[in-house]
């Protein structure tokens, strides 16, 4: 068996808010779909088979929604599969997407991930205590806090380090015409007087609650050579998931998460990352996991991450530019969240970045993670068909 | 650890009232039903969809254009539901059917108040019955009833601008089940004792223990008591209030390494001020009164610090 | 063909009413992957990817697949992806995954505790959510329309549906995972009160707690881990719309598409395993397959006698499997559906090769 060539040939978004009121599940997921296909200049009979992400059913109160959805997604009378890896899952949503075409099974494949926070609560959803427990679960920034508490402790890092990100990936979102957040003006200053919600992660730290969806379209070869715009080939792949707890598990810098790298910089044949990738769309919802996945990806050493933060290198124009799409920070529709990091890296490659683009991007990363830092999802694309 | 008593048991409810918002489409069917009126969607196809959908079935191509159809119609198919559950349309015995209402192509599912079973059949012509004040939402369809029962709804109404909105409640019980290894974790905290396990392959020692050892896959064992105190490796402060929250903000949530343990657990801290909590600060527990214990780690009110010296950040660096 | 992959090992949970264990089917999955592993001889390192199939709503919480990872023991960490679907279609993922040649093995599990709920409440959940779910029509209930559907329609008959459960339950006496078997005559059968008319209490699915896990290898590994490989020589899955009264219910299109892809114009198949939680659906998938009536449908008994949500469909494609590894069969089918009454339908095509 030899994988054969995958590109992204489309990729499309909503444009991400509090609560997307105008529309209905089905009629979000459509606006990301549609650009997609118009990106990608294809029509419903060229997709062979679609792939749905999405994070918890619990969020939006249907099961499997992907069933009710089979109209709007274009699905009847085609293969579709349902993606659920936490917070990852946009990302695994993508890789998925990707196998069928690498497989040889399928020509054209649709990836869709889509999060309708509005519908409910996270906060509600992801507290819900079972009997016998202590409730002192206090949502995903509770959860990660004391997690970004032992990084500052155990790398050094000062204090300033998540707000640095905030403004950084703030300002980026300005750009880009679908973030959910748009703060062109927001400081260090501003961001570290915003109110503490989980010690130490702070209000101007934390992503936004979003409605939005995001599409992608994955073609073999020869349908990639066939588009009329520039794909973004498929230069590897990776996927690795660890248990939520056990003794003595690295929670700041997981190995499910340094695995999934390793195994992704091998497969790509990239031996020196910082040099080597243009342009990095990774999953940071609280500001300093960036300092955290760049050592998790391997970018920097452990406990150095937090330095090419601080030394600019991560902003746009700098060595590897993080998020210039503005990240997770501008927008968060949860279950699309992964895809939306996957189809940016593609759209860097694609030159089709708008005022996020990084000068003359050719290779890219995608990344998402989920659960408890434990299921991680990611992929590098390219800007040409041999590297 | 199979033998022993049955494992624990406890209700876990879920209940939301989810907020959906329509789009245009089934936002102008919605505001014809408090009109009392009903529109189906024609399709690529030509036919009349009932209930509208958004997107062809078929084409996948976005529909538009609504079509008013009668409010009476045929019944495709039925079946009969003696008990009705939870929620459904009518509390006593009724008929779910397809309904195929004049004008339209294709079948509704709805309830018919029929009276007894042998008064239901394929063929039968009925007509919908109406909430007495319908407000935009698919129940003000009551039900549908026999064409020929006397009476009859008001007239339609004029119909107004879209619905934007819907509610749908969602109210589920289940029944939350711990494992063997944990319930014998909480009929140990019952009785004021704090009772670990050990992995048989990697000798760690679990607390709560574990239906399988997250690395090696196998359900720990044994008994290990461990001390009601030990360290916090790390944890953070909660000052954000959130629906469901039963805790009050701000409130410290820190990871607790008991002595003796190979994993922390999350708990409460009070006993000092929330910023005076530190990482490798030594705490013990405050139980409630015994007169108040069940098997629960509420038993634990919170944890407190010991006041003694913290411990050296190598000792529990590995726990992070 | 040095495309094929075969399923190499299978092992299930017993199918029962209720159990002691946890929503996250820990409890289950131990053993099951004890099971399989001896079977195979594999380790956990020697499995090259991981997929699951599992639902947050039959347990009541959100994330709840993330902790039957601990069941595998999964350190060092693991190749793994999941699906909100019966772990049939995690079988698919997985078996595309083998073709793409990263990994040479995948083991596919499925877990489900119906009975921590109201199942057939719960699944209304799957139905329209602004025109039908509203209404909370249960699952036996949208099960009930269709069977009346194709009795009126003279598609099939409630004796025939009473002789695929007397059929079921008598096979199901050799399946020692049954949670329902006995010998029982159509007359007995049709004597019994209807639950939703015309569906009898028998017609449906008895509410299973259950778990099932299978070995995937590929060309170059499956023949040292199994002496008589069950080789995947087709397998399709599709789906219909998402609105009921758009979809032809009494027949059942997407099946046939899916069969009809797997089979690869080679139609006969020694036995087949066929995914029906109500009796009328085997008769329906029988007809959208166009099985012939020498063709032996549920030698287990089927899911009127045991219905694991979430591992069911894997369950048929293993006791298919388990068919052709001992023997018994050369040719098989296996089918998984998913969604409500058939909406989305897999089958799976396997055969031995005695060489």
């Amino acid at each position: 068996m030899s994988k054969q060539r995958a590109a992204v040939i489309g990729t499309g978004q909503t444009k991400h808010t509090t609560k997307r009121l105008d529309v209905s599940m089905a009629g979000l997921c459509r606006e990301a779909i549609d650009r997609a296909l118009a990106d990608a200049g294809v029509d419903w009979p060229d997709i062979d088979a679609v792939v749905l992400g999405k994070a918890p059913d619990l969020f939006e109160g249907v099961m499997m929604p992907e069933l009710a959805l089979a109209d709007a997604l274009g699905a009847p009378g085609k293969p579709l599969l349902r993606v659920h890896t936490a917070g990852s899952v946009g990302g695994s949503t993508a890789n998925v997407a990707a196998s069928l075409v690498q497989a040889g099974v399928h020509r054209r494949v649709l990836a869709v991930a889509f999060e309708k926070q509005s519908e409910s609560n996270a906060m509600w959803a992801l507290s819900i205590a079972p009997p016998f427990t202590m409730p002192v679960g206090a949502g995903a920034g509770g959860y990660f806090a004391p997690h970004v508490r032992s990084y500052i402790r155990r790398s050094g890092a000062p204090d300033h380090i998540g707000a640095l990100v905030a403004v950084k990936d703030r300002r980026n979102g300005a750009r880009n015409p679908y973030a959910h957040l748009h703060q062109p003006d927001i400081t260090v200053d501003s961001v570290l007087s915003s109110t503490m919600l989980w010690d130490p992660i702070r209000y101007d730290e934390t992503c936004p609650s979003s409605d939005g969806a995001a599409a992608l379209v994955l073609a073999d070869e020869a349908a990639a050579d066939a588009a009329r715009q520039p794909v973004a080939w498929l230069r590897a792949t990776a996927m690795r998931t660890e248990p939520t707890t056990f003794a003595g598990r690295d929670q700041v810098n997981p190995q499910a998460g340094r695995d999934a790298a390793a195994a992704l910089w091998t497969s790509a044949g990239i031996r020196d990352p910082l040099a080597e990738v243009d342009v990095a769309e990774i999953y940071v919802p609280f500001s300093w996991f960036e300092p955290m996945w760049l050592e998790n990806l391997g970018f920097t050493e452990q406990g150095n991450g937090w330095r090419i933060t601080e030394s600019g290198d991560t902003e746009l124009g700098g060595r590897l530019p993080v998020n210039p799409s503005g990240g997770v920070l501008s927008s968060n529709p949860i279950g699309a969240s992964g895809l939306l990091r996957f189809a940016e890296a593609a759209s860097q490659v694609m030159g089709r970045a708008g005022d996020c683009q990084v000068d003359g991007a050719r290779t890219a990363l995608g990344h998402a993670y989920g659960g408890g830092s434990q299921y991680f999802a990611m992929w590098v694309t390219s800007a040409t068909k041999e590297w | 650890m199979t033998a022993g008593p049955a494992p624990l048991q406890a209700p876990l409810d879920i209940g939301f009232d989810y907020t959906r918002s329509l789009g245009p489409v089934l936002g102008r069917f919605m505001a014809g039903l408090a009109a009392r009126r009903i529109h189906g969607v024609r399709g690529s196809d030509g036919r009349v969809l009932v209930p509208p959908v958004e997107y062809d079935p078929s084409t996948a191509a976005p529909l538009t254009e609504l079509v008013e159809v009668a409010n009476e119609g045929t019944v495709v198919s039925w079946t009969w539901v003696s008990e009705p559950l939870a929620d459904q349309p009518l509390a006593r015995p009724f008929a779910w059917a397809l309904i195929r209402l004049d004008g339209a192509d294709t079948p509704m599912l709805h309830a018919v108040d029929a009276g007894p079973e042998d008064r239901v059949s394929t063929g039968m012509r009925v007509r919908a019955r109406w909430a007495p004040e319908p407000a935009g939402r698919i129940t003000d369809i009551e039900c549908f009833e026999a064409i020929d029962k006397p009476g009859g709804s008001p007239a339609p109404g004029e119909i107004g601008e879209p619905v934007t909105m819907m509610t749908a409640p969602v109210q589920l019980r289940y029944t939350h089940t711990v494992s063997p290894e944990e319930s014998h974790y909480l009929r140990g905290l019952a009785e004021g004792r704090l009772l670990g396990g050990r992995c048989p392959r990697c000798g760690k020692v679990y607390i709560p223990p574990r239906g399988a050892c997250p690395t090696d896959g196998v359900p720990t064992v044994g008994e290990v008591e461990l001390p009601d105190h030990g360290v916090i490796t790390t944890f953070c402060i909660v000052n954000v209030p959130f629906l469901g929250q039963r805790i009050t903000p701000p409130y410290v949530a820190a990871y607790v390494l008991l002595d003796g343990a190979d994993i922390p657990f999350l708990h409460l801290v009070l006993g000092c001020r929330a910023e005076q909590v530190r990482m490798g600060m030594r705490v013990r527990a405050v139980w409630q009164p015994r007169e108040q214990w069940g098997t629960t780690l509420h038993n634990i009110d919170h944890f407190e610090p010991t006041g003694e010296a913290d411990a050296p950040f190598e000792s529990y660096a590995r726990h992070l | 063909m040095t495309d094929d992959i075969a399923v190499v090992g299978f092992a299930q949970a017993p199918n029962v009413r209720r159990t002691h264990g946890t929503t996250n089917g820990v409890e289950m999955l131990v053993p099951v992957f004890k099971e399989l592993l001896d079977g195979t001889g594999l380790s956990v390192a020697d499995i090259g990817f991981w997929c699951s199939g599992s639902s947050d709503y039959l347990a009541g919480r959100a994330f709840s697949f993330i902790a039957a990872v601990d069941a595998i023991g999964a350190f060092p960490p693991i190749n793994e992806s999941h699906v909100e679907a019966d772990a049939a279609w995690a079988l698919y993922e997985a078996w595309v995954k083998i073709r793409t040649g990263e990994v040479d093995t995948a083991l596919v599990y499925g877990f489900g505790k119906s009975s921590a709920s109201e199942l057939r409440r719960i699944l209304s959940l799957q139905l329209d959510p602004y025109t039908v779910a509203p209404l909370w029509p249960d699952s036996v209930s949208i099960a009930g329309l269709q069977a009346r559907l194709g009795i009126e329609s003279g598609a099939w008959s409630q004796a025939e549906m009473a002789s695929v459960v007397a059929r079921g339950r008598a096979a199901a006496k050799h399946n020692p995972y049954a949670q329902l078997a006995g010998e029982y005559t159509v007359a007995e059968l049709l004597a019994e009160p209807h639950l939703a008319d015309p569906l009898r209490k028998h017609d449906c699915a008895p509410i299973t707690d259950g778990a099932a896990a299978i070995v995937l290898a590929s060309a170059s590994r499956a023949p040292e881990l199994c002496a008589r490989p069950a080789w995947i020589t087709g397998m399709a899955h599709r789906v219909e719309s998402g609105q009921l009264g758009a979809r032809e219910l009494a027949r059942s299109p997407s099946t046939a598409t899916a069969a009809e892809v797997a089979l690869g114009g080679r139609s006969g198949v020694d036995m087949a395993e066929l995914h029906a939680p109500f009796s009328h659906q085997e008769l329906l998938l029988r007809q959208a397959i166009g099985l012939s009536e020498r063709v032996t449908v549920n030698p287990s008994g089927g899911a009127l006698c045991g219905n694991p949500m979430f591992s069911a469909g894997l369950e048929r494609i293993g006791q298919a499997a388990a068919r052709v590894h001992s023997g018994a069969a050369d040719r098989v089918l296996a089918h998984a559906t998913s969604g409500p009454v058939l909406q989305q339908n897999l089958v799976c095509v396997m055969e031995g090769r005695d060489s």
